[in-house]
Formats: structure tokens, sequence, C-alpha cells
């Protein structure tokens, strides 16, 4: 109990002792001020429980995911040893469900990665270099940001063929634009700044001042972006998946589910009702989290 | 950019040369974007691992004729040739053939873009008569109930697949209770009746005054419509709100108020008449989304529009087709941004 509680003073100091103490108060302040949202709280929550569903798999999931079993086809909710009922091969629906956590995952976690960076990248480098270099990365960027983004991403898994990783690149090669934008408007009203005058005159080079002092201050505005076009990403990946372009049956993606099931959805709605639930529910949470986090890192644009 | 600081110096030009100048840049900033557009679809069809000159001639065909179609083909030339070619091609509003429906893809497109406008035109709708008044209900009553309900709407509609909801929204109203139309444009027993006269039958009925039809129409249309105009509500209302939100915190609201006008003068005269311009360009922009976006609910609805055009032509590996629809779609996009731009440009004197 004590330990606690001075770990609770440590972290709320007014004098921190280091610079690793006062980034840590930092954080604290901020997790105090998002723990006061009680939407993001449960959206945090929800996605917390998604990442521990995903993990324990194999443990949660009542059958195997992929096991067929014809003479059990088409059950609804509620059935013997299926709770969420069978689809129409008769595998368990909730073993489908548990393991499709992880292809969702697998496909946000990726894309998160990829557009952030690659609008980073792009970003900062334009808006640090200026001049030609800009105008010409600024263009390519503008190009991308008037395509369609779902048609882009269509024309883009054709070309490269169906599958997850290919739906990944489609999606991301789609989803940087903003991030560069943002990036780059970051990196203009910094490069002006006098610490980074300062810096440079100390024989910096663009390099070091890109990767150690520019980066640093873009990543929390794009943190909260990424978190609020995390539901789009996740809707976007769906989609591909429900047009056949995603991930490719047996795999338990969701999107792919409710396309199976679209075709009974008349008789038996389960089939193609449950996964939606599940990609709502976590598209959901993280437009909840999105929310929330971006009244802490960036009061400015707060709605309330 | 290097026009507007040329005249911000001070030299004096004409507004008509000023505004020949904006034009100018404007057409400018289309052809580039469009020129990129148009590299990214050659470039997608050059790595596509479909032979093309296999789905010309079939698979059993000799090395002669191999040969010879790949050359009428132009695949022999060199890559920035082949590019050219192909942008003039586009430009004059040739997509070549479509393999799969066996007519040129612009007769294609021409006849399907109508279904997906009505659509998308009447989901706009939808979204501006509800999302417009709910988001400055919101604004004006913050924090209330309706406010709340307002937040929820649209968040449910940021996080809601539309194709899900387009299916539930079928098992409901067209499987459970009927009283909807199922997919399709109309019923098998209407179509073909109507003589094409703009393409969307909605407006094609009315002329010819076929009630019948027109309600038929209109019964497949709702469902849809309904489900784009959710999503475009969910959108408006938002910017709506924070966009009202904006203006009722400014002074000159407080004086009307002290002034002593009725609420309602306040809301809708002072505050409202100055987000208009804003509105506009929003609306322009989810208007551009929807025309996107339907790709995943005219495939739920069996629509025969440009998307689900896109899409059937992708699975059957029909490239022509399927970069034609794409540029037509990226086309109508960049124009409708282009357009909300110059809007804002025109009627906001800030943005200068």
């Amino acid at each position: 109990m004590s330990d606690t509680q001075s770990l609770r003073a440590w972290l709320l100091t007014e004098t921190p002792t280091s610079r690793r103490h006062a980034k840590l108060s930092a954080i604290y302040h901020a997790w105090l001020s998002f723990r006061t949202n009680t939407m993001a709280m449960l959206g945090l929550a929800i996605l917390v429980l998604l990442v521990i569903i995903a993990i324990a798999a194999p443990i949660l999931a009542p059958a195997d995911p992929f096991a067929q079993e014809l003479s059990n086809r088409l059950q609804p909710p509620g059935a013997e040893n299926h709770i969420l009922g069978t689809d129409s091969l008769g595998r368990d629906l909730l073993s489908r469900l548990i393991y499709g956590s992880r292809i969702t995952l697998y496909i946000v976690g990726l894309v998160a990665l990829i557009a952030p960076i690659t609008g980073l990248l792009v970003g900062t480098v334009s808006g640090y270099a200026g001049g030609w270099a800009d105008l010409i990365l600024m263009r390519i960027t503008d190009i991308f940001l008037a395509f369609p983004r779902l048609v882009l991403a269509l024309a883009f898994v054709a070309a490269l063929g169906a599958g997850i990783e290919n739906a990944v690149l489609a999606i991301s090669l789609t989803a940087w634009p903003p991030y560069a934008r943002i990036a780059r408007a970051e990196t203009l009203t910094i490069r002006s700044s006098d610490y980074i005058s300062a810096i440079r005159l100390q024989g910096a080079g663009p390099l070091r001042i890109i990767t150690k002092h520019i980066w640093p201050l873009c990543i929390s505005s794009l943190i909260v972006r990424v978190t609020l076009d995390m539901a789009g990403i996740i809707l976007a990946a769906a989609g591909l998946g429900f047009l056949g372009l995603g991930a490719q049956p047996p795999s338990p993606e969701w999107g792919a589910m409710i396309s199976e099931g679209r075709r009974f959805i008349l008789d038996h709605w389960w089939v193609a009702t449950v996964p939606g639930l599940a990609i709502f529910t976590v598209s959901l949470a993280f437009n909840l989290l999105g929310d929330g986090l971006r009244d802490v890192l960036d009061p400015k644009d707060g709605e309330t | 950019m290097a026009m507007a600081t040329e005249t911000g110096k001070g030299r004096r030009e004409s507004p008509f040369i000023q505004l020949a100048n904006k034009v100018l840049g404007t057409l400018v900033t289309i052809a580039v974007t469009m020129l990129g557009l148009l590299f990214v679809t050659f470039f997608i069809g050059r790595v596509m691992p479909i032979d093309p000159v296999l789905s010309v001639v079939g698979e059993r065909a000799t090395k002669e004729v191999y040969d010879a179609a790949y050359i009428k083909l132009g695949l022999d030339k060199p890559l920035i040739i082949q590019f050219f070619k192909y942008v003039i091609d586009v430009v004059q509003g040739d997509f070549g053939q479509s393999l799969r429906t066996g007519f040129p893809v612009s007769d294609d497109i021409k006849r399907l873009f109508p279904a997906t406008l009505e659509l998308a035109t009447l989901g706009t709708l939808i979204g501006v008569f509800v999302g417009v008044p709910l988001g400055v209900i919101a604004a004006v009553k913050r924090g209330s109930w309706i406010d709340q309900v307002a937040r929820v709407v649209a968040l449910i509609g940021y996080s809601m697949p539309v194709f899900w909801l387009g299916l539930i929204g079928l098992l409901i109203f067209y499987g459970n209770l009927g009283w909807v139309g199922g997919p399709g444009r109309l019923d098998i027993f209407y179509e073909d009746i109507i003589p094409p006269v703009t393409g969307m039958i909605l407006i094609d009925s009315a002329l010819a005054q076929d009630w019948g039809i027109f309600r038929n129409a209109l019964s497949h249309i709702i469902l849809p419509a309904c489900l784009l105009g959710y999503y475009s509500l969910a959108y408006l209302s938002r910017m709506t709100r924070s966009f009202m939100l904006e203006q009722l915190s400014a002074e000159y609201v407080t004086t009307a108020r002290v002034k002593g006008l009725s609420e309602w003068a306040v809301v809708w005269k002072h505050a409202f008449a100055n987000i208009k311009v804003q509105l506009i360009t929003v609306v322009a922009l989810s208007y551009a989304g929807l025309l996107e976006g339907s790709v995943l609910t005219e495939i739920i609805f069996a629509w025969p529009g440009i998307g689900s055009y896109i899409t059937t032509s992708l699975l059957s590996a029909d490239m022509n087709a399927v970069m034609g629809g794409t540029v037509v779609v990226g086309l109508v996009f960049v124009l409708l941004n282009i357009f909300s731009d110059l809007l804002y440009k025109v009627f906001d004197p800030r943005a200068k």
C-alpha cells in the first residue's frame, strides 16, 4: 500500500530529478486525465480484451475454427456445443470469431506501422528540404489524396493479387498521404524555431536534426490520427475481405465470414450478423479511444 | 502559386486577368492531378499479373498470332511511348474494350454511371436534410440529450461496416417486413419499358409520367439511399456541429442576443448564414465520398452502377474495364474536390 502511495507521489512530483522521471511523470498525468473519460476507457478496455482474446485464442476457442461438421451445418445460436451457432460448413462460429481477431489485429498492426512511417518520412523530408523536393513530394501526395481510396485499394489488390499481405499493402498505399501532410505541417513550424538553429550551429546535419529533433515532436499528432483512422482501416480491410480480395477462405477473417454468410442471410441471419457485430465493436472501440486520446494529447482540436 | 505571389507584390492587374490566372492555375492543377492518376492506373495495369495478349488471342494461339497481337497492342514499344498512347486514348474517351461485356468501356460507363449518380445524389440529399439540422440543434443545445443522441448516431455511422448494415437492412425491411423492393433498380417485370433519357430511372419515369414504375423504382432505391444517407448524415452532422459551435461562441452572436433578437434569428439568420460556405464544401466532399463509397453498397443491392462494374470486372480480370472505371471515378472525385476548394476561395473572403 505504502509502496503504491510513494510511487504515486514520485510520479506526481513537481520537481523531477531526472529526464526519465519527468517523462514518466508526464505520461502519468496524461493517463490521469485520460482516465476520467469513461467512453475512451471503455474503448481501451474492449481493445485490451481483443488483444487478450487474440493471444489466448487456442485456449478460449471451444473448437477448431477449420473443423467442418457437415451434419451440424447452419445451427442457430444457442445450439448444443455451439454458443453462436455454426456456418454453412458446420464450423463453430465462436471459434472462427476468436481466431479472426488475430487476423484483424495483424492487419491493423501492419497498416498502423507502414502508413504513418511512410507519411512521416515523406512529410518531414518534404518540409525540411523545401524547394523542388517539397513541390514534387507534395504533388505526389496530392495525387494520392485525390484518388478515391477504396477504388484505389481495389485496383492495387487486383494488380498484386488477393491476400492479406497485399490488402495490407493496398490499404497502406492509400492511407499514408494524410500523415505526410500532418508531418510536413509540423516540420514547417518546428524547422524555423530557435532551438533547431542552435543545433544546426553546433554542427548537426539534416539527418540528425530530422531523426532526433523533428520526428519526436511529430509523433503525438500522428498517434492521434492513427487511432482515429484505425476504424476506417478495419472497415476497409473487412470490405476487401467481403469482396473476396483480402484474406482467402477458409481463413476466419470477419469480412470474408460476412461474405460467406451473405448467401444465407434471409434464412440463417446469424452467420453474417455475428462477424459484423465483431467488426462494429472493434472499430467503435478505436473511435472511442481515438476521441479520448485526441482530448489528452492534442487539446487544441478537442470538440468539447 | 507563382502567379498569386506576383499579384501579391503589388503589380496592379485588372480583375479579369486575375480571374484568368486563377482559372489557368486551377486547370493546371486538374491536369497534373489527372496525369498522376493516369500514371498510377497505367502502372497498376502494367504490374497486373495477367498477360493482356493472352486475353485477346486466347490460350491456344500459335507463336505467330501471339507475336502479331503483341505488336498490335503496342507492347513492344518503350513504356514511356505506351504511357503516352494510353493518355491520348483516355483523353479521347477511349478506354478500350471490356472483355467481359464485349462493349467499349466508355459505353459501359456511360450506361452505368447514371445509376451510381442517382443513388449518391439521393443519399446526399438525405444526409443534408437530416444531418445539417441535427448538427445545428446539437450545437445549440450542446450537452443536452439530443446532442448525445447525435453523437451516438454519428459514432455508430463511423464504426459500422456499410456492407453489413446493408445486409441487415435487406434482411429486416425486405426479407421480414417486405416494405421495400429487393436488390436491383426495378422489378424484372418493369425493366426496359421506360426509354432512357437521363439514365436515372426516377427522373425518366417521372418524365414519362409512368407512376407505377416510379413507385417501383422508389421502393428499390429507398433502402440503399437511406444507407448511404446515414453515412453522409453521420459526417455532416458532426461537421455542422463543430462549425456552429465556433460561430456561436463568437462575439457577434452575443451582440445579436444583447440586441434582443430571438434565439431563432440568432441561430439561423446570423450563425448559420456564416457557416454556409464551409458547409457546401463539406457536402461536396461527402458527395464525392458517396460516389466512391457506393462500391460495397452497389454489390449488396445488386445495383448496376459503376462500383459494381469495377468490382465484377476486377474479379473476372477485365483490366480495361477496371482501369476505365477507376479513372472516371477518380476524375469525378478530383473535380468535386477542386469545386469545393474553388467555392471556398470564391465565397469566403478570409481564404484569400
